[in-house]
């Protein structure tokens, strides 16, 4: 197995662990946390991924997945401000 | 020079391997940030830091200096508009005495 492929592989898996916390978090904040570590374990996957196959049109799709990451981040913790959801 | 850029993808898959578990072991929402705004950024620093060797210095190893300098600067951005919102929704932090949830 080459490096490349075993950095996928174990992106992928706490990519995946991730998702274990946004599913069972107790407060909505949490899938928060959750959803922005995901996005970056992707954003790696998606880089890495374009540098073994010298594909490097994939390294503006990382760079887009992370920008809309951020925005709905940043939307979603604006949209919970203030409000009572976690109980 | 690649197995200079296999040790930057094997500590950066140590940060990213116990960012998650951070995520997934710490007790409260506000130490949950910790692991996930600073060994997250870490992670992605050092994989990227190993894709810019391996792949020589050129033009297009500038666009993955343009997604690790966007990263570093909206991490903090994201982790703080998380505790923010957190703090004014109600949510309080973590005592040694109380249960783990």
């Amino acid at each position: 197995m080459s490096p490349f492929l075993l950095t996928i592989n174990i992106l992928s898996a706490t990519s995946f662990l991730c998702l274990v916390r946004i599913v069972m978090g107790p407060t909505h904040f949490d899938r928060l946390i959750g959803l922005n570590l995901m996005v970056f374990n992707i954003t790696v996957i998606i880089a890495t991924l374009a540098v073994q196959y010298k594909r490097y049109v994939y390294l503006d799709v990382a760079l887009v997945y992370a920008i809309l990451g951020f925005v709905s981040v940043i939307a979603i913790s604006k949209y919970l401000t203030g409000r009572e959801l976690h109980k | 020079m690649t197995m200079i850029a296999y040790f930057f993808f094997g500590w950066g898959l140590f940060f990213m391997v116990f960012g998650v578990l951070g995520i997934l072991r710490f007790p409260d929402l506000y130490t949950r940030i910790h692991p996930a705004g600073k060994a997250g950024t870490a992670g992605v620093l050092s994989i990227f830091i190993g894709l810019i060797i391996y792949s020589g210095f050129s033009a297009l190893s500038l666009r993955i200096v343009l997604i690790a300098l966007f990263i570093v600067i909206t991490s903090p951005v994201a982790s703080h508009a998380i505790a923010r919102g957190a703090i004014e929704s109600g949510i309080e932090p973590w005592k040694p005495g109380k249960e783990n949830d």
